[in-house]
């Protein structure tokens, strides 16, 4: 076992290397542009992006004509809440979206509210799942666009996707959603599941960073983005620029892997996931943040009172995950996902993210729960609240000075 | 975000975790900070009748700067007057860890805690709290 343990799936993935060796023909022997129609080298790289293509549709059920390869999640998410806009502003201004989306989409939404676009953004529940009810009530004859991502990346709580989309479609507004944490770890239709518009990356799902895809839907309806980026027409006009070969290659055969692997290393993922999670449980005054039954299956995010989540990842140097704790950016505010549970500023300090991978081994997974443990019980010794709670102190009896 | 080898080294083996009987007329005690900012300090002084500081403890609930420093805090308390601890100013600490920009809130909590710490002993005894000069941000 070689330390540190990697178990922050949730924000990049290592690479498969069955992966870059698909890759690395194309950077050097295959290096054409799949836009140069008049010779060997770009017929041998367009071939290359169609195959690509299909292995990439093929894991949303979409067809290979519905895929518009990005840079990556959050360029496919700008594409898809501007391009929607833009295209359908006549029809109307409203968009719906949920407070606890990747910040892809709710800057985004701020970007078009700037341009007229009227946003509602629905809170969710205390288990992170949002309310179909409220969904319903917010839809007017205005609203052009509900987007609401599949499996949110800080807790892995799995979104009621078909019943959004039909309520969505009922108004006659499309259903988008941010599907980067869910694709390649759970099964993901775009016909089953009624999505308009898709987003998702390859560096989720072991593939290249920079290369990311839109599904936008061709039948019933046609969907049309108006397109953010302009010059050569590629991506049916969708998104120009020219297409990066490799990544592309890559992130199909990252596809492809996931394809033929999701159903016994989601298996194997929650069973790791749930002896981490069992075991970290028996530790006093900890909790889990989230739907742990509509769950994606390699995340588990858990709140150790009384221990600030920093100081508690400084503690587990050996194991390289994220909390909810912002004390490390400037704005010294934490986890706005973790806010929106209802979760107390305390609690949501006191959070860390377990993201399980495709490389995690029960070792990793028992070495974690030992030093997480360990790592808790000796702040716990330091901690004043700590000492306070076990004394029977009420911590809200306490005026605190906020600084 | 790397921390500097004088954190790693408070962080990792902490001086003086502890608790002093707050009850003690001899025992000044300073909580400072909020659980929903992230940072609490509890720091605790004993001091002697030559009003030496004899003893400080703490505990802190926070990041590892925020422990580093009330850990450097109790060192450069004991041994110190009351007097001379209200001197200690909170870029003191910032240089002595290395603290970057976006830590020197921990360095503040500290002071804060010691003067908190101070005052609360000074009140015990019949002393008037002093006023911290500095403005709070």
């Amino acid at each position: 076992m070689n330390l540190p343990i990697y178990l922050d799936n949730n924000a990049t993935t290592p690479m498969d290397p069955r992966v870059l060796d698909a890759m690395l023909p194309y950077f050097n022997q295959k290096f054409g542009n799949a836009a140069s129609r008049n010779h060997a080298f770009g017929w041998v790289a367009e071939e290359a992006v169609d195959y690509a293509r299909e292995q990439v549709a093929k894991i949303i059920g979409a067809s290979e004509k519905e895929i518009i390869f990005t840079s990556g999640a959050t360029e496919a998410d700008n594409l898809a809440i501007k391009g929607v806009f833009e295209m359908y502003k006549d029809k109307g201004n409203h968009i719906i979206t949920t407070t606890t989306e990747h910040k892809a989409v709710l800057d985004t939404c701020k970007h078009v509210e700037k341009l007229g676009a009227r946003v509602t953004y629905l809170p969710v529940q205390a288990d992170g799942l949002i309310n179909l009810q409220e969904l319903e009530a917010a839809m007017t004859g205005e609203t052009i666009l509900v987007s609401i991502m599949y499996g949110n990346n800080e807790i892995g709580v799995i979104q009621p996707i078909r019943e959004i989309a039909a309520i969505a479609h009922k108004y006659g507004a499309l259903f988008m959603t941010d599907a980067t944490q869910a694709v390649g770890k759970i099964p993901v239709d775009v016909i089953a599941d009624g999505i308009d518009l898709l987003a998702f990356t390859a560096h989720k799902i072991y593939g290249p960073k920079g290369v990311g895809a839109l599904y936008v839907r061709r039948k019933g309806p046609r969907v049309k983005v108006t397109a953010q980026m302009d010059g050569g027409g590629h991506e049916r006009g969708m998104r120009s620029g020219t297409l990066n070969v490799p990544g592309i290659v890559g992130f199909g055969k990252a596809c492809e892997i996931c394809m033929q692997e999701m159903e016994s290393e989601a298996k194997r993922l929650s069973a790791l996931r749930d002896k981490l999670q069992a075991s970290l449980l028996e530790l006093e005054e900890s909790y889990v943040n989230g739907n742990v039954a509509h769950r994606l299956p390699h995340v588990a995010n858990i709140s150790f009172k009384y221990v600030e989540g920093e100081g508690l990842m400084m503690a587990m140097k050996d194991l390289a995950v994220s909390s909810g704790s912002a004390c490390t950016s400037a704005s010294l505010e934490p986890s706005y996902v973790l806010k929106s549970l209802g979760l107390s500023d305390d609690l949501a300090h006191s959070s860390i993210r377990f993201g399980l991978g495709r490389f995690t081994t029960e070792q990793e997974v028992d070495y974690a729960i030992a030093v997480t443990k360990k790592s808790v019980t000796h702040l716990r010794e330091l901690s004043p609240l700590w000492e306070m709670f076990k004394e029977g102190i009420d911590l809200d009896s306490i005026e605190w000075a906020e600084h | 975000m790397a921390y500097s080898d004088k954190v790693i080294d408070h962080y990792t083996n902490p001086r003086n975790v502890g608790t002093l009987d707050k009850s003690s007329s001899k025992v000044g005690t300073g909580l400072v900070g909020a659980p929903e900012c992230g940072d609490v300090m509890r720091l605790q002084i004993q001091v002697d009748d030559n009003n030496i500081i004899t003893d400080a403890k703490f505990k802190t609930f926070g990041c590892g700067s925020a422990i580093a420093s009330s850990s450097l805090a109790t060192e450069w308390l004991k041994g110190k007057t009351i007097d001379d601890a209200m001197k200690i100013d909170n870029m003191d600490i910032v240089e002595e860890l290395a603290l970057p920009p976006v830590k020197i809130h921990c360095s503040v909590l500290a002071e804060d805690a010691i003067k908190a710490a101070i005052n609360d002993f000074r009140v015990k005894n019949g002393l008037e709290a002093i006023a911290s000069e500095k403005a709070h941000h």
